[in-house]
């Protein structure tokens, strides 16, 4: 028995809820945005789709943080991994993509070192461990991320390690979702909101979505209960014309998010404009590293020339990202992309929306 | 990266600690929680602690399940 899971995989409290859905009776066609991985995961592994009426449209955002980082990071990181003396470390599933002309992976295999990291703080105690080398990690990830990566920051500050910097390519939500509204090219009624960035922030970042652009906004959690709960609360919002900004998952989110992990990030970054693969540059919905703090930013640090980069045509990742297309409008899925052979950061990462498809699409 | 599952406290060193999920430990930094205690659950995420898990609110949401399931009988 798992304490707080069991409860929320009940099958039994799933097939009630569901049942409760079939009562609302929306009869048009109802787009439901996820966007963090996570949800997108539970959704396939779950089979949630299929459990719900065919008119609820579940469509995944850009909420895979492997997957939203654009070629052009992936080179500089190659890059770096060059320079003689640099160790790269980084959360695994970055290692396998491949940029405009290698992988990190290929880097490695030809004697560059690359390290996986569960923490950020691995990567200052390997700083700590190897004096005569340069550690350079490779920050990316959502508001969930960004303490995590600011702490380590603080910690190399704090504790006079002058051999550790980070490729910073952190992303914010509230901007990219609403890029998305304003994109037009998919109208979307509803968001499941990401669980772990509102524990950070606070749903109080969702305010404007809701409130300026009507559309329902409802903080889940990841387990199948708490996500058909969430599409339940969603649809009661719009059936009832009374859009709000809820929370599902009041056991670990709240309105104000964390304000001892919101304090830190402010301390080490300010706001910037941000490269979304496949969808390209959105205003303020990047973090960059302050000016005080410049010796632990790699771009400063290190020069780095990079052409212009290269994406493969045939991947559609940044389409499947904008709920425009799914993996199966995808040429190549199956065929020539998988996880094994992955042609696209979609298919990488454990989050991405093409390798989940590539698991659970029989489900 | 992210660990969507409560884990339990079971050891505070300094701003480490240990987290217990099943029979698998893993090593977790508290600084970013206010006044971490043994036996709380934690929500991991890249190493680090980003919260407790609200325990009334876990039973209250818990509770409203067990509703449901109530009501179905009924
Ligand atoms: S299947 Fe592969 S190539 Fe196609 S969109 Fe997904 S990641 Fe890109």
């Amino acid at each position: 028995m798992l304490k707080f899971i069991d409860e929320y995989r009940d099958k039994r409290t799933a097939d009630l809820i569901i049942k409760e859905i079939k009562k609302i009776k929306i009869t048009e066609k109802v787009n439901i945005m996820e966007v963090c991985g996570g949800h997108t995961l539970s959704i396939l592994k779950y089979g949630i789709q299929k459990l719900i009426p065919q008119n609820i449209n579940l469509i995944s955002g850009p909420g895979c943080p492997v997957c939203v980082t654009p070629n052009n990071f992936i080179d500089k990181a190659v890059k770096l991994s060059r320079i003689k003396n640099t160790i790269i470390t980084t959360f695994g599933d970055m290692i396998k993509v491949r940029g405009s002309e290698s992988s990190l992976q290929k880097e490695k295999e030809n004697g560059n070192i690359v390290k996986i990291c569960l923490s950020t703080m691995d990567a200052v105690k390997i700083a700590k461990e190897n004096k005569d080398k340069e550690i350079i990690f490779l920050g990316i990830g959502f508001e969930t991320t960004a303490p995590s990566v600011s702490a380590a920051i603080k910690h190399a500050y704090d504790e006079n390690i002058n051999n550790f910097s980070t490729l910073c390519g952190l992303k914010t939500m509230p901007n990219a979702m609403l890029s998305l509204i304003t994109d037009n090219k998919i109208k979307i009624n509803g968001f499941i909101c990401p669980g772990h960035v509102t524990v950070i922030t606070g749903s109080k970042i969702y305010d404007k979505i809701a409130n300026d652009y009507q559309i329902p906004c409802v903080t889940s959690g990841f387990e199948p209960v708490d996500l058909i709960q969430t599409i339940k609360m969603i649809l009661k919002q719009l059936k009832n014309n009374c859009i709000k900004n809820e929370i599902q998952y009041k056991r670990a989110a709240n309105y104000e998010g964390n304000i001892k992990a919101q304090k830190i990030i402010n301390e080490i970054f300010e706001e910037t404009d941000s490269i979304w693969r496949g969808i390209g540059s959105i205003k303020n919905s990047g973090l960059k590293i302050k000016k005080e703090f410049s010796e632990f930013d790699a771009e400063k640090r290190f020069e780095i020339k990079i052409n212009d980069t290269e994406e493969n045509p045939l991947c559609i990742c940044g389409d499947i990202m904008r709920g425009i297309l799914k993996p199966l409008d995808c040429k190549l899925f199956k065929k020539v992309c998988t996880p094994d052979n992955p042609v696209g950061a979609c298919m990488v990462s454990a989050e991405g929306n093409c390798a989940n498809f590539f698991k659970y699409s029989h489900i | 990266m992210c660990l969507a599952v409560p884990m339990k406290l079971i050891k505070i060193d300094g701003i480490n600690g240990i987290v217990e999920l099943g029979n698998i430990n893993y090593k977790v930094n508290l600084e970013l929680i206010d006044n971490p205690l043994i036996g709380e659950y934690l929500i991991v995420h890249a190493g680090f602690a980003i919260n407790k898990i609200n325990e009334a609110e876990a039973i209250e949401s818990i509770n409203l399940i067990n509703q449901i399931k109530e009501n179905s009988n009924a």
